[in-house]
């Protein structure tokens, strides 16, 4: 694979006329994006009763991850800072409304409106600083305080990310809980490195038996890793989540710790052997003062 | 842009405590037919400032929405037809989406506002 796009250019940059065409009729990115979006539809967890939502994809791009929003039936408000991409997005005629906009300026919507937010592989551009102007944990905070604003009560928020290492990931997620969501990460087929697929699930609001993170898909035994074919369902495992709500301090170290008796047995012993064993004394197995 | 799209959308400008509604300058305005789904109305209902939709809609020309709304008005089909057009079917395609507080311009190019802020905005 090539090197990453995150790597090589600005997204308003690298996302030129040309890439935003070639992205867009890439058969290959196509399924794959549309299967994105359909499973981040599925952790999304709307109800299901046939009332169009209010959705926001962030970071939508030409609009593919839309059209399965549109699918569904819901109404939705895109928002990218490529225009290339936007403008190949309009002559799909997309259904939802675009914005050029940049996610790290804050969305700009008005407080809890949304019903519900997906965004597709775009959040990890966030980690870049582009500019001599962009911080990016400024940006991240802009970003995830402005997402949790413009969410409803017990909406939900699906972020499919490309993280590039554990810190970005570490720095993402603790921004987000920092903003007062809680969650965590579902990642889907942990084993493969091709197939691998992380998502922030998120919800605004206190957690509930409906926040619970949902679980990850897993490899099928035969399925084979070069395609993205995916006869999944069965011997589902949630891993890796993180919640906020968690106790801090819990583990607290109250480890047993061998008391004074063992070590004098295991002095001896070491004697028996005939190793060289400092003497016993009123010392022996004492606990150091706290200001050592 | 509809006008669902404009109801949700504030002033992002570093230093504005109210930058809603977005006061529109319309260019050009086109209609789309939509097909009407009263759930997705009755659900959105709550979430429209009235009266930032009332004003919108006027300034795209048209003024067939009444000044102020009751939730029992949802029953009248007349006034979802009314609602259900202003909200989804008016784009504002050219023109300019001006912060109410600033005066700051964000254009509308084919359909879409541009909401990037210069680096003194942030």
């Amino acid at each position: 694979m090539a090197s990453r796009p995150e790597l090589q250019a600005p997204p308003e940059i690298f996302y030129n006329d040309d890439e935003a065409r070639k992205y867009t009729s890439s058969s290959r990115i196509i399924d794959i994006q549309a299967k994105l979006s359909e499973r981040a539809m599925e952790l999304l967890a709307l109800p299901e009763d046939g009332v169009p939502r209010l959705l926001l994809d962030i970071g939508c791009g030409s609009g593919l991850s839309g059209e399965t929003l549109t699918e569904s039936g819901h109404q939705w408000i895109g928002l990218d800072i490529s225009e290339s991409m936007l403008n190949v997005a309009l002559e799909r005629e997309t259904e939802g409304d675009l914005i050029l906009g940049d996610m790290g300026q804050g969305l700009g919507v008005r407080p809890g409106v949304i019903d519900g937010a997906i965004s597709i592989s775009a959040v990890q551009w966030l980690c870049n600083a582009d500019r001599s102007s962009h911080e990016p944990r400024l940006r991240l905070k802009a970003f995830f305080g402005s997402l949790y604003r413009c969410l409803a009560r017990g909406a939900r928020a699906v972020l499919q990310v490309y993280p590039e290492n554990l810190a970005q990931r570490e720095l993402i997620l603790g921004f987000a809980m920092r903003a007062g969501f809680s969650g965590g990460v579902v990642v889907d087929y942990p084993h493969s490195t091709k197939k691998r697929k992380e998502f922030l699930v998120l919800s605004c609001g206190p957690p509930s038996l409906s926040s619970a993170a949902p679980q990850a898909k897993l490899e099928d035994e035969e399925s084979c890793s070069d395609d993205e074919d995916s006869s999944e369902d069965e011997e589902n495992q949630s891993v890796s989540v993180s919640d906020r709500h968690r106790p801090r301090k819990k583990q607290k170290l109250n480890k047993k710790v061998k008391g004074r008796e063992w070590i004098l047995k295991r002095k001896d012993k070491m004697r028996r052997k005939g190793n060289t064993v400092p003497a016993d004394s009123k010392y022996t197995a004492r606990k150091r003062k706290a200001r050592f | 842009m509809r006008l669902l799209t404009h109801n949700m959308l504030s002033s992002n400008i570093k230093g504005v405590a109210n930058g809603f509604p977005l006061r529109i300058e319309a260019e050009k305005v086109v209609e789309k037919e939509v097909e009407l789904n009263t759930d997705f109305l009755r659900n959105m209902f709550a979430k429209i400032e009235w009266k930032a939709l009332v004003e919108a809609s006027k300034t795209l020309g048209y003024a067939e929405l009444p000044d102020v709304a009751e939730p029992s008005m949802l029953d009248s089909d007349e006034f979802l037809n009314r609602f259900h057009h202003a909200l989804l079917e008016l784009h504002l395609e050219e023109g300019a989406l001006v912060c109410p507080e600033t005066g700051r311009k964000f254009p509308v190019n084919k359909g879409i506002p541009n909401m990037l802020l210069h680096e003194d905005e942030v």
